[in-house]
């Protein structure tokens, strides 16, 4: 009976970690394509080219405007819908972290034009009179203000995606929140609850204390 | 051959005319400085003149190179190609009337980045320069500080050094010292004085008449895009130009 409890717990806190395992690799993965692309996004949405500069409000108008867990379904049912491919269970990893890298984009892409558009005209100026090229005035003098000044709203946007990993539910990636609820009903127990909600916390507080040293580190100049 | 040469000049805002006919020329190791009310287009001509603004007409033309400049059987702008543009950028240096310094850059590395990312200088040898610079405008002890730190005369100090840096043929004020308390202005005067001394050659806008009056070789005084006066100090602060006596007679009289 009591090793039947014991394989039984072992059994919960792995599919837990797994689960949490899952949850990180959402969030690092859309992360790392999300902020470039982001980046990306905001150059077109600043562009002189009126074209453009319409495709991007789009482009963000419609990911900010509809859920999340929409977009994930539309990503992982379209290739079947649209174009017949057959969706294989392995593709499911893949839409969650294409639709997240969608949709967190379009945020940053905000994040990062506000960012860009708050740094004086003078700064591109002066570095145009010593010879800067737009590129290099861009990644030398510029980015650096503004990876300094928006790193509030970026972590308030980091903040947000470590809960809604739990999202990728709805195309039944297990996730940390879908084992906690499997568990939960399971075991007819909440404690998988606790668990998961202990789990988003502290990696909320991780994230945090993280970017409050990357704030602290930029803070030698004003 | 003059170093900068401007003719015919005219530069419009929408519909405004900012610069209507302006024609100068600023020969080697002369100092001209630019006087006028606010609103007289002194900015826009200087900012013209490096290029920040495209002109609508006339020419800009540096050590016989054209920037820009009128193709008079068509009656169109010329502007120059890539290589003689920068060839003509190479020639000017530009110190702002705000500093703007890269605040996320120590003073040694905001004289020194463009020297060693743009143009491909060795860090050592940029670094001596700096340092000979910094010495001569009284800022030794500054090199590893953020602009943030320094006071508004050290500021403009730094971009002056900074565009020192890139050893301009003539170098351009768009009034350095309005951003100043009358203290810390001194000082900044006291570096172009001594600039003047060696001969660099300068344009300056700027409000300090009495500075103006001793540095330069030669006074624009300027009005609604235009020039209403040119000439020697003596020549434009004693002249009978009942519109630059009215002006002059403001600023002195302290009203």
């Amino acid at each position: 009976m009591d090793l039947a409890l014991d394989m039984n717990v072992h059994n919960l806190v792995s599919q837990l970690v797994a689960g949490m395992v899952t949850s990180i690799e959402i969030f690092l993965l859309t992360l790392l394509f999300s902020l470039p692309l982001g980046l990306f996004i905001a150059f077109v949405r600043m562009s002189k080219n009126s074209f453009l500069q319409f495709l991007a409000k789009v482009y963000i108008s419609v990911m900010r405007g509809t859920p999340l867990m929409l977009q994930l379904m539309v990503v992982y049912f379209s290739p079947f819908y649209i174009f017949g491919v057959k969706i294989t269970p392995s593709y499911r990893f893949i839409a969650v972290i294409i639709g997240f890298s969608l949709n967190y984009a379009a945020y940053f892409a905000e994040i990062y034009r506000a960012g860009i558009e708050s740094i004086a005209p003078g700064q591109w100026e002066a570095a145009q009179l010593l010879g800067y090229s737009k590129a290099a005035t861009f990644f030398r003098i510029i980015f650096p203000q503004v990876i300094k000044r928006i790193l509030p709203p970026v972590t308030n946007e980091v903040i947000t995606l470590v809960k809604d990993t739990s999202l990728a539910f709805v195309i039944a990636v297990s996730e940390m929140f879908t084992q906690a609820k499997a568990i939960a009903a399971a075991q007819a127990n909440i404690m998988p609850f606790v668990a998961a909600g202990l789990f988003y916390y502290v990696f909320n507080v991780l994230v945090a204390f993280v970017m409050g040293r990357i704030e602290k580190k930029l803070s030698y100049f004003n | 051959m003059s170093l900068l040469e401007i003719n015919h000049l005219k530069k419009k805002f929408g519909e405004l005319e900012v610069l209507k006919d302006i024609s100068l020329k600023v020969e080697k190791g002369r100092v001209l400085s630019i006087i006028g009310p606010s609103g007289s287009g002194k900015s826009t001509l200087l900012r013209c003149a490096v290029l920040l603004e495209d002109v609508d007409g006339g020419e800009v033309i540096y050590n016989g190179k054209a920037a820009v400049r009128e193709d008079k059987d068509k009656n169109t702008l010329v502007k120059a190609d890539k290589r003689t543009l920068k060839e003509v950028k190479n020639c000017f240096g530009l110190v702002f009337q705000n500093f703007n310094l890269f605040p996320h850059m120590n003073v040694m590395q905001n004289l020194t980045d463009a020297r060693i990312h743009v143009k491909r200088a060795g860090r050592a040898e940029a670094q001596a320069d700096a340092r000979e610079l910094l010495k001569k405008l009284g800022l030794s002890d500054k090199e590893d500080s953020y602009p943030s730190q320094l006071s508004g005369g050290q500021q403009q100090r730094v971009s002056i050094a900074r565009a020192l840096m890139q050893k301009p043929d003539i170098l351009f004020f768009d009034e350095p010292t309005s951003a100043l308390d009358p203290e810390l202005t001194v000082e900044v005067l006291k570096v172009i004085k001594a600039l003047a001394k060696e001969k660099m050659t300068m344009v300056i806008v700027t409000h300090e008449m009495a500075f103006a009056k001793e540095v330069s070789d030669e006074i624009i005084f300027m009005e609604n895009g235009y020039i209403v006066a040119q000439g020697s100090p003596y020549e434009v602060f004693e002249g009978d130009n009942e519109r630059v006596k009215e002006f002059i007679g403001k600023l002195t009289s302290g009203a």
